[in-house]
């Protein structure tokens, strides 16, 4: 792992143990694992102490109807200052999909979350503005979703 | 010395023709398509106009900005769902007479895009008159697409358009919605073609307007 990286991880760990539920090193990336309830307080943290003043991407994924957590939410991060790249991820259950918002750390987040909202139905708690951002507003479930038809969706019939 | 000397000595001064063949040469000289670009058939369009196409050889270079000063849209590329209402209403805000060519494989059946996000062929929101099929389209298939509509408008009748605004602007939905034609353009192919008993455009289908002239 990169030394810098090792830095980052060992100030959330000092910081409050509870925000790094695990590490995920790989192919030169660091991955850290924050419980959903933190993410926020993690976040601010990083932004304020650590350095990472940008949020380049919030993205969702489904890892399938099968898995618990189904969810992924992954913030990744750059600093500008140290020029270096972390991301965050929070799992999140399909019964109750809920992560707090960081519109309030970053304002760029606030795109980013109505996608992840939109494609996957992940609900972000105490962003401002909530809604669909690329589908029509009446569009009918979340497209991403792996259980989502891959073709056949069809609300516009001619019939 | 000229055209008009030949013309004169040549011709009577009072000619009678029928009113629809004048009023639909008249049409089909000068169709002028709406700036309504969707994808990469878009830059096909655009050489299409160009000096190597010149598609103002059959008067449909001038792309107008404004859909009321429009006569055909040309449907260049793939429709997603959330521009669909806004092709809906483009397609409204256009004065009769107007025609519409679906441009490409995506316009007219969704192509390779067979997902959520792209309306599978553009007939289910306008009525189409000329699908071209390619992907893209050659600026050559364009220029045929124009000249096959421009034989479609000669065998109008314009009685047949007489009664078409008023109707359709009742039955227009208020634009964000959706509103569709009625049948898909294969059922209304075979409906017509059982009407007439005999395929006169097989490569065209007929628009809302003929339909009502054939019933």
């Amino acid at each position: 792992m990169n030394e810098s990286l090792t830095g980052f991880v060992e100030a959330l760990r000092n910081e409050n143990e509870g925000w790094v539920s695990g590490v995920i090193d790989a192919l030169g990336e660091v991955t850290v694992t924050v419980p959903a309830e933190f993410i926020a307080d993690a976040c601010f943290f990083l932004k304020t102490d650590q350095g990472f003043d940008l949020l380049a991407d919030i993205c969702g994924a489904d890892r399938g109807p099968e898995e618990d957590p189904r969810f992924e939410v992954n913030y990744h991060l750059f600093s500008t200052v140290h020029f270096q790249r972390l991301r965050l991820k929070v799992l999140v259950s399909e019964d109750d999909p809920k992560v707090e918002t960081v519109t309030g750390i970053w304002k760029t987040a606030d795109w980013h979350e109505r996608e992840t909202f939109d494609m996957f139905g992940v609900v972000f708690e105490g962003h401002p503005d909530l809604r669909r951002i690329l589908l029509p507003s009446e569009f009918d479930g979340h497209a991403l979703r792996k259980d989502f038809p891959l073709r056949g969706y069809e609300p516009y019939s001619m019939n | 010395m000229g055209l008009e000397n030949t013309l004169f000595e040549s011709l009577p001064d009072v000619v009678t023709v029928k009113l629809d063949s004048v009023i639909n040469w008249a049409r089909k000289s000068s169709i002028w398509p709406a700036t309504f670009g969707l994808a990469c058939c878009a830059i096909e369009m655009m050489n299409t106009v160009s000096a190597r196409n010149d598609l103002s050889r059959f008067g449909a270079e001038t792309f107008r900005a404004s859909p009321r000063q429009a006569d055909v849209m040309i449907v260049s590329g793939r429709v997603s769902r959330k521009m669909a209402p806004v092709l809906r209403r483009i397609y409204d805000q256009m004065p009769e007479p107007k025609w519409v060519i679906s441009m490409g494989a995506c316009a007219t059946s969704g192509g390779v895009f067979d997902n959520y996000a792209i309306v599978q062929g553009v007939d289910k929101i306008v009525p189409v008159d000329v699908y071209v099929p390619g992907c893209p389209p050659r600026p050559e298939m364009l220029v045929h697409s124009i000249l096959m509509l421009q034989d479609k408008i000669m065998r109008e009748s314009v009685k047949d358009r007489r009664d078409t605004f008023e109707p359709e602007s009742r039955l227009s939905k208020v634009p964000g919605t959706l509103p569709v034609t009625e049948g898909t353009a294969l059922e209304r192919e075979t409906e017509v073609e059982v009407a007439q008993g005999e395929v006169s455009r097989p490569y065209t289908i007929p628009s809302k307007h003929e339909r009502r002239k054939s019933s």
